[in-house]
């Protein structure tokens, strides 16, 4: 195996296995907001809000391993 | 292959200070965003209002609202930085979605030799800009602490010498300090740029149609990030602002 080939496998698995952990957790971010809208239907603002910042962070670990692909990738 | 570049490329320079692509379209955003704002103000003290003197009102009143419900009474103090974070990320990122940034290229190269760049960038698909961002949003985070709560009260958060767990604490959010620069400026650079990506590639693989709802999502995840980045600030103010809890 050459350096090339061993660049791309490295890029996909770093993009690959990146995402399955914030895919599962904004999952459940949003699942439970959802949950919690249901039970709670006036405080839709604040329970919008909450989980948007919760999307945001865990997104963040997805966004880590895309710049690592990309990293490898480009450079 | 398509021509992706991680970074913005040098177009010219002057006096040894090298002008990006990046740098010439931000300076576009913030003519824009002065003339908005300025024709905006000029409206509210005339008498005649159009259909752009609601709009605004109606998103200023939604984004003032919204920041509310973060601040409570500060809210006045803080609304003008994070509403002005709000409004040039939007612009910048959406601006980088228009036809001819990115596609117009110039030849940069000199002695004849072909060297083809674009000669517009988004903004925000270059880490210049977004860890601009993020510094000032830090660096403001810990003169607003020091301002509120005094040096004394600000400096026993990240150095505890009362016991063991309270010094480890600190440790731990001195570190979170920096690291929080990197991945501010990472998260809003990191998306942006993977969109410009994605919607290369689409229109690379199937040049007809496809990356059109990629467009459209695009615009989506722009306005996004734009309430993400000034949100994640204003909490980040938020948090300065209270006393270490132990």
């Amino acid at each position: 195996m050459n350096t090339e080939a061993a660049k791309l496998i490295a890029t996909a698995l770093a993009i690959g296995l990146g995402v399955i952990g914030p895919g599962i957790g904004i999952g459940i971010v949003a699942g439970k907001a959802v949950e919690a809208l249901g039970r709670n239907p006036d405080a839709e603002a604040s329970i919008r809000a909450t989980m948007i910042l919760g999307i945001a962070f865990t997104e963040a670990l997805a966004i880590f391993a895309l710049v690592i692909a990309l990293l490898i990738r480009f450079l | 292959m398509i021509n992706i570049s991680l970074k913005s490329d040098t177009i010219f320079w002057i006096y040894g200070f090298p002008v990006t692509n990046s740098l010439i379209l931000s300076f576009i955003v913030l003519l824009l965003f002065l003339f908005l704002s300025m024709y905006y103000s000029y409206l509210l003290n005339s008498k005649k209002r159009n259909i752009f003197v609601y709009a605004m009102n109606f998103l200023l009143r939604a984004l003032y609202n919204f920041f509310k419900s973060i601040f409570d009474t500060g809210i006045n103090k803080f609304f003008v930085l994070v509403a002005s974070f709000f409004f040039f990320i939007l612009i910048h990122n959406e601006i980088g979605l228009f036809p001819g940034v990115g596609s117009i290229l110039i030849n940069v190269g000199s002695h004849g030799e072909k060297d083809l760049v674009p000669l517009l960038r988004g903004g925000t698909t270059d880490l210049n800009t977004t860890f601009a961002l993020a510094l000032i949003t830090v660096s403001y985070a810990q003169y607003i602490g020091i301002k509120t709560i005094g040096i004394k009260e600000y400096s026993k958060k990240f150095l505890n010498f009362s016991n063991i767990t309270s010094f480890f604490v600190g440790i731990m959010e001195t570190v979170s300090e920096f690291s929080r620069i990197i991945s501010y400026s990472f998260r809003l650079y990191g998306n942006i740029f993977a969109g410009e990506v994605v919607i290369a590639i689409m229109a690379f693989l199937f040049p007809v149609l496809l990356s059109f709802p990629f467009l459209l999502f695009e615009m989506f995840i722009g306005i996004i990030q734009a309430l993400v980045f000034s949100m994640l600030s204003a909490v980040f103010y938020k948090l300065a602002m209270q006393k270490a809890h132990y």
